[in-house]
Formats: structure tokens, sequence, C-alpha cells
């Protein structure tokens, strides 16, 4: 069987490609709404908050918090089985926006509840997904 | 205050492992197993709700199962909302019967998700839950997102991994007195802290079990349940919370809807939280449970893991809660994990628990959550 083939990589839509192809190009970008200033991780076509149609894209400055973190041991797909045990942290990013990430091998080690973390990416199969690194 | 809606027949099927069953057939059994309870034929039924299945999944589960059983009634869907839909059921079905849309609805639910495919299968099925590009991408399963929630929670409140430990021996110690437990040989908090870790905080015996079984009830409205000869069991208040669905999305990551459930389902009952006799909580994993228990209000912030080493979940605890084992070790069969909370809370308030009776049990609260605490409902019963 070839693992590979299964990695769930993301299919960007409509509504994310620009995000996905920010990943790509090395930004991080997000949704801001004009009318009530709300941020969000996922793109969607209105704001979460007051569901205004107007969003704008901005580009992140790629440095967060970690406001959580767990290293699995007990993959729930092949292509998983063969990295683990890998660490995925929730990081809530400067502009305030929440993302979920693997954490880099080096940074592994000093993942801890409340570091400030960089997020940088990570070529899997031909896309780039973010990852949370240590700050320099 | 009152719902005008009573539980007038409840079955479950044997849980565990069971070469040869199938999701209909588990179905089925538990179905014709509430309606003989109730004491009413099949031709009485005239609502019929069920949820979904991993072993048999169908775009509308409920006409499979009319059609397997072979009856026709006038009102039949299914309701997915993973761990929550057993709750949700039976508040639909409640309101299907106090609007008058129906006399006698049976909600059905059961899946043979141990012998029906691989763990690796269920655990595979169950990531899903995860976003498609927002999460899983990082690899991320049920108990990876639970563990998130876990390691947050143990940072703010101090709390220990022998506390969540815990929980599950609690659960172990209830699952003893049960007889058709999947797990029952006791259980040390050595041993959970001992057993493989899955994801951080949380070991394998801080996770719920994979089972095959069935659950069903009848839920009668106040003029039909005078038909019935079982002993009717009340549903007193009901309510919902959702505030998300992924957990990347989550609003919090402390409270959480059962907070707005409980609260709804108490103050329809005309209750308080200390007025439960006994609780019957989701417990998909320890961490599940202590947030449940806090955030609904049984315990104060950090102190459910406390409670919990100190035996206050136990039969003789200030809240006996999971009193037939729970999801940790009396069985978890996909939405009839969620059932079998519920059937639990109907033998505890007819009284006929056995050895794991809580003495004069008169007030029941039984709860469902779904996917990362993101869906809840909350029911308030009475005897």
């Amino acid at each position: 069987m070839n693992a590979v083939s299964h990695y769930p990589l993301p299919q960007p839509d409509a509504q994310t490609r620009a995000y996905w192809d920010g990943c790509a190009a090395g930004q991080l970008k997000y949704q801001s709404c004009a009318a009530c200033g709300r941020v969000q991780l996922i793109p969607r076509a209105l704001c979460e908050r007051c569901q205004g149609n107007d969003l704008r894209w901005n580009e992140s400055g790629r440095v967060g918090t970690v406001l959580s973190f767990t290293t699995v041991h007990r993959a729930p797909l092949p292509v998983f089985k063969a990295m683990a045990p890998y660490v995925i942290a929730l990081v809530d990013m400067q502009e305030g926006f929440r993302l979920m990430a693997n954490v880099a091998a080096q940074a592994a080690p000093v993942i801890k509840i409340g570091a400030i973390v960089r997020i940088g990416f990570v070529q899997v199969e031909g896309m780039a997904l973010p990852r949370v690194e240590a700050v320099e | 205050m009152s719902m005008n809606a009573f539980i007038t027949g409840a079955y479950d099927t044997a849980v565990g492992e069971l070469p040869g069953s199938s999701c209909m057939a588990l179905h089925a059994e538990a179905a014709m197993g509430a309606v003989s309870d109730a004491g009413l034929r099949l031709s009485d039924i005239d609502g019929v709700l069920c949820a979904y299945s991993f072993t048999q999944p169908h775009l509308m589960l409920a006409s499979v199962f009319c059609e397997y059983l072979g009856i026709h009634p006038g009102t039949c869907f299914a309701i997915q909302a993973g761990g929550a839909s057993a709750c949700i059921m039976i508040m639909q079905a409640a309101a299907l019967v106090a609007s008058g849309q129906c006399r006698h609805v049976l909600v059905v639910t059961g899946d043979n998700r141990l012998t029906g495919m691989s763990r690796n299968g269920a655990v595979a099925a169950l990531s899903e839950v995860g976003h498609p590009q927002f999460e899983r991408p990082f690899g991320i399963s049920v108990p990876a997102a639970y563990a998130l929630v876990a390691q947050r929670y143990m940072h703010e409140y101090g709390v220990t991994p022998e506390q969540l430990a815990a929980i599950a021996v609690e659960h172990r110690r209830h699952a003893g007195r049960h007889p058709k437990a999947h797990m029952r040989a006791p259980l040390s908090v050595e041993q959970v802290l001992a057993s493989k870790p899955i994801a951080d905080p949380l070991h394998m015996l801080d996770c719920c079990l994979i089972s095959d079984g069935g659950a069903a009830l009848v839920v009668s409205s106040r003029a039909a349940a005078r038909d019935t000869h079982g002993q009717a069991v009340e549903i007193l208040g009901a309510g919902q919370g959702h505030t998300h669905e992924h957990i990347v999305v989550a609003p919090s990551l402390v409270d959480y809807g059962c907070k707005t459930s409980s609260a709804t389902a108490f103050a329809r009952a005309g209750v308080q939280a200390s007025d439960i006799d006994v609780a019957q909580i989701y417990d998909s994993f320890t961490i599940t449970l202590a947030v449940e228990l806090e955030s609904i209000g049984f315990f104060p912030r950090g102190q459910a893991g406390a409670a919990a080493a100190a035996g206050e979940l136990g039969l003789g605890g200030t809240l006996p809660c999971n009193t037939h084992g729970g999801l940790l070790s009396y069985g978890h069969s996909g939405a009839a994990g969620g059932m079998f909370h519920a059937i639990e809370a109907v033998h505890q308030l007819r009284g006929d628990a056995r050895e794991r009776q809580v003495r004069d049990a008169r007030l029941a609260f039984v709860h469902g959550d779904g996917g990362i605490l993101s869906a809840h409902c909350s029911l308030v019963l009475g005897a």
C-alpha cells in the first residue's frame, strides 16, 4: 500500500484557495471583516460574527502564542503512523486568529503553553502546509 | 413544569464483542425489546428516529431500519449529532409527542463498531470530524483534539493525570456492578497511567471503548403513556448548546455548550444541579467528563478530578455518575453509547438497577456531547 497517497492534503475550494496559494508563497493569510473587524482563520463567504460579506485578505506577521499542544502517539491514518509521535499545537496568532499545525521536530522539545512561536511552512507532496517553529 | 413526554419503554442489547451481530439486527433487537418493555405492539409505534452507523452508513438510516423491521410509521427520520445524538433524539421525540404529531416514538441506535470494522477503521472514521483543510492535514484524531483540551485544562487548573485517571477507575468500579458491561476487571490509577500513550496527556485507559451494541427507548405523550404497561419516566426538561464543530474554532477551551444545554434543561424542569440524585454524562474521555461536570456546575473549576479521586462520583458519593460504567467501561457503540446513559437513568429512576441502585433516586440528569465538545444536549428525567 502506498501510504503517501493517503495523506489527507487540503483540497482548496473557491473560498480557501487564496489561503493555500498564500502558504505556497510563504505567506500566512487571514480574513478580516470590513464591517466589524473580526478576523477568522477558516476562510469563508461571510464574517463569523456579523455575517457581513465584505471580507479583506491580510498577511500575518506569523508570530503567535501556544494555547495548547499534544504529542500524538496513536495516529488516525497510516500516513501519520510513520510520523508518530508528532506534535499538534493550537496557536493564537498576534492578529487574533487561531491556527492548528504540526510542530517542527526542532521545536517539539521546547514547546509549552504560552511559548511564543513563529509559523513557517513545510512542503508536503507539493503543498505548503503551515508549521509551528521556534522563534530564534 | 412538564414537557408532556414520558419514556415508557427501554431496552439495550448485550454490549461488547458480539460476533455475528450487525447494525440493523442490533437496531431490531433493541427496538423490539423497548416496545415490549412498554407493553405495546409494534403497530402502536407511529414515529421512528434513528441516528447513524459506521458499519452500515446510509443517507436515510431510519428508512433503512423501518424497511428492515417491516414497519411503515407516519414519521421517520435520522438525527446525526455525534455523541449528542441520543439525547437530541429523545428531546426531538418529546417534541413530536407533546405537539400531538405522534403518540409513541421509537428512538433506536446501534452499531457493531467492534466486530463490523477494524479498530483502525473506527479511529480513521472518527477522525473525519476534523476539518478537512485546517485540521486533518496535521494528523488530528478525536483523542488528539480532546488531548488539546486536556492539556490546556490541566495547565489552567493544576489538574493532574492521576486525577483524570481516578475518573476511569471509578467508571470501572461502576461497571463491575453491571453484569452486561464490556469491561469489568478492576482498574487502578497506576494501570491507567501505565497504559499506552494515545495523545498526551491521554492514555488508552483515559479513552472510551469501542463496542458492539444497541439501545432503544419509546417516548410517549402523556395521554398515550396510559396505554403502556412499564413504569414510565417523565422527561422534565431538555436543552441544547452548540458553539462550534471544529476545536480550532471553539470559542473557549474550558466552557462549552453543556453550560447552556444544562441551564436550559434545569430551568425547564424547575430544578438545580444540586437537586440531581444520579447523573449519566457523556464520558468519551476522562477529560470530557471533567470538563462537563465543571462547566455544568456540579463541581467547582478544576475540582472534578479531585472529586473523582475522593469517591464523589461513586455509588455513595455526592453525585453518583455513570453508574453503568459509561463509555469508558460499560461500552461505546456509536450513537448507542449515549443511549446507554439514558437507559441507565431509566433503570435508576425505576429502582431496578440492582446493586448499582442509587438509593431514592428521583431525579436523573443525562447528557450527550458530540464532536469535540461541540454539540450538547441535556435531559432531566424524573421518577
